[in-house]
């Protein structure tokens, strides 16, 4: 049990800490570059080896860990040290409830591939969310510095306003899932639904006229389900994490850096950390409510199992599904950072009350308009 | 068995002190404020050691998340002085002091062995989201309409307080 | 039972205790809001030991009431506060003292 929890947070770490984050600057770094027309990050060498500016994720962390950690004269010295961490653990601990793979049976061992399977699983990602608004409200106050300050102000603002809208946006399909735990919420993904279903449902079609409708299949995925709280969600997770274009806590132009302007070395290095982290963080949540978790479309754990269970037995079977969900998982994941990031240098950032227009006039009623609609069908359909 | 109790004391060992560390700091509200949330995070720790998951993740997601965020807000916007004691105030401390130390003893009394009866068996699920919502919106609907309204009064009322002109 | 339910009553109590000296002692209009919402918290962890002893789902239903309650008195509280600095250019409670006669 303890063994296996370990193994399994060793792996989240190892990927997503070890893989992604260093991958991510990189990618930023190149996809900047290419977006720019220019040839981006390839200084960096080891004995004449560029290796494409794959080794500047390693040069940051060396050059970050050698600078000198300075504490601005007037700060608050103890809240100014411990802002960093309490920037970056929610960020990290977020991953302890998602599932990056099923439930498998080998031979008498059963492998659950999340680490811990809570029953209010995406109320826990909302209540870490919100602790997460510390991390920018204590650094930019107690680095006594005037556009820190005002970082941090919009910071928590922002933070506070797209929480309540976050929570709002996905109550529609915690309605069709029944369910917040997020590995019930895979499994329901795990299949697929008819397209035009609700012809024979709701007006009584049925016969050979309407039989080939029947081929017309989509993956019972959250997005399919849930398009507009799709939508949705994936606007208020960004902003909510303050991810561009909504990085107005951050913006250049108006308040030098933002919160964490006073900081340097690895404390900064902390700061660029949970926020490089944020980016797969937030492509695992989408990945798991909206589009289908470790699921694979059209070919579900039983069709599997079904077609080489036969012949090569059961515990291959088993592994054959482990290593292709948890492969898809982290397609999606991929996916979505790649969406993130292309996102960040397409659109220019939004003017701050831009940012919380959009999220009480616009959000805000949309998504209330949603819980009502899909409740209503949820009821119709299901009663 | 044991540790769940053990991490029990430990979060109430933070509690008190995050209690005490607000009550007693008179330099910035701010550091008092922050020192509140330690407090609100480990009550909410508690109250999933007491099986009330939604409680629990109700308690960090609104005290912790919204209520002291929207108390620091109002700290950092005002600019605060360092406040004194008046020899009003301090009349005051002595009797409060002595009054609520009368009040805390008595309820140490029921440390006393015996002094409750066994907690009940709980029924499957119980604090989880399903039983607190089936209880909310069956046995208390009316409660629950009620806070509605009341939450309304109060957004009302709060953006006419701080609006800066009326017309 | 992992959590003895004596011993979360008397981190009520305590709880409570300090928050009241620090609502009737404590100068900063702030401060006693904060000491207010401390107090509000221990009354939430005394209703919600009781429910666990009692296996009765009322004292949780309670709670949501105590917080939703808390959340207006705070978002009004706040409101006061804005507008009294504003006026007065302090937070102190001896200082508001219009209606005392």
């Amino acid at each position: 049990m303890i063994v296996g929890v370990a193994i399994k947070m060793l792996f989240i770490v190892l990927v997503i800490m070890g893989l992604f984050l260093p991958l991510i600057t990189w990618v930023e770094r190149k996809q900047a570059a290419v977006m720019q027309d220019r040839i981006g990050a390839n200084r960096a060498d080891l004995l004449g080896v560029t290796a494409m500016g794959l080794l500047h994720p390693a040069a940051d962390v060396v050059k970050l860990l050698s600078k000198e950690d300075m504490v601005p004269s007037g700060a608050n010295r103890f809240i100014h040290q411990i802002a960093p961490m309490v920037a970056l653990v929610p960020a990290i601990i977020t991953l302890a409830v998602i599932p990056f793979g099923g439930v498998y049976q080998f031979g008498d061992a059963t492998v659950s591939l999340v680490v811990a399977d809570i029953d209010w699983g995406m109320l826990y990602i909302l209540a870490v969310g919100s602790l997460a608004t510390y991390g920018a409200v204590m650094a930019g106050w107690a680095s006594n510095n005037n556009w820190g300050l005002l970082g941090s102000i919009r910071a928590s603002a922002q933070m506070i306003s797209y929480e309540v809208t976050m929570g709002l946006s996905i109550v529609g399909l915690f309605m069709c899932y029944g369910t917040l735990r997020l590995t019930e919420m895979a499994v329901a993904q795990d299949s697929t639904f008819r397209v035009f279903g609700f012809l024979e449902h709701i007006f009584g079609l049925s016969g050979p006229w309407f039989a080939w409708l029947d081929w017309i299949t989509l993956p019972a995925w959250g997005i399919f389900l849930q398009p507009l709280g799709f939508i949705l969600f994936l606007t208020c997770i960004m902003a909510e994490n303050k991810r561009p274009p909504f990085d107005a806590p951050e913006g250049e132009s108006e308040l030098v850096a933002g919160y964490h302007m006073e900081y340097s070395a690895m404390r900064f290095g902390l700061f660029y950390t949970a926020e490089f982290l944020e980016v797969p963080v937030i492509g695992a949540i989408v990945a798991t409510l909206f589009l289908g978790g470790w699921s694979i479309p059209w070919l579900s754990t039983a069709d599997i199992v079904g077609a080489v269970g036969g012949a090569f037995g059961q515990g291959f079977a088993s592994g054959l599904c482990m290593i292709l969900h948890v492969g898809s998982f982290l397609l999606k994941v991929v996916l979505m950072i790649w969406f993130q990031m292309a996102l960040r240098w397409t659109l220019p950032r939004f003017r701050y009350d831009q940012v919380m227009d959009l999220c009480w006039k616009m959000i805000l009623p949309i998504s209330i308009a949603n819980i009502f609609i899909t409740g209503a069908l949820v009821l119709w359909l299901d009663g | 068995m044991m540790d769940g109790a053990l991490f029990f004391y430990i979060f109430a060992a933070l509690a008190v002190a995050g209690a005490l560390g607000m009550v007693l700091n008179f330099r910035n509200a701010v550091a008092g404020a922050l020192s509140l949330v330690g407090t609100m995070v480990s009550l909410g720790a508690i109250y999933v050691l007491l099986d009330a998951y939604l409680i629990g993740v109700l308690q960090v997601l609104v005290y912790a998340g919204a209520i002291v965020v929207l108390f620091l807000f109002v700290v950092m916007l005002l600019n605060l002085r360092r406040e004194s004691f008046s020899a009003e105030r301090q009349r005051a401390v002595k009797l409060a002091a002595a009054g609520l130390g009368v009040l805390v003893l008595l309820a140490f009394l029921s440390l006393l062995p015996g002094a409750f009866r066994e907690a009940a068996a709980l029924p499957e699920g119980f604090g989880g989201y399903r039983q607190v919502g089936m209880a909310l919106f069956t046995d208390w609907l009316l409660a629950f309409e009620a806070t509605s309204l009341l939450l309304l009064a109060a957004m009302v009322g709060a953006v006419i307080l701080a609006k800066r002109d009326i017309e | 039972m992992i959590v003895p339910i004596e011993h979360a009553i008397a981190l009520s109590a305590v709880l409570f205790a300090i928050g009241a000296i620090g609502a009737l002692t404590r100068r900063n209009l702030i401060v006693i809001l904060m000491c207010i919402e401390l107090m509000l918290n221990a009354v939430n962890l005394a209703l919600v030991a009781f429910s666990r002893l009692h296996a009765d789902l009322a004292g949780h239903i309670f709670v949501l009431m105590v917080i939703v309650v808390a959340a207006a008195e705070v978002a009004v509280g706040l409101g006061i506060v804005i507008s009294l600095f504003r006026n007065r250019d302090s937070m102190d409670v001896e200082e508001v003292s219009l209606l005392k006669w």
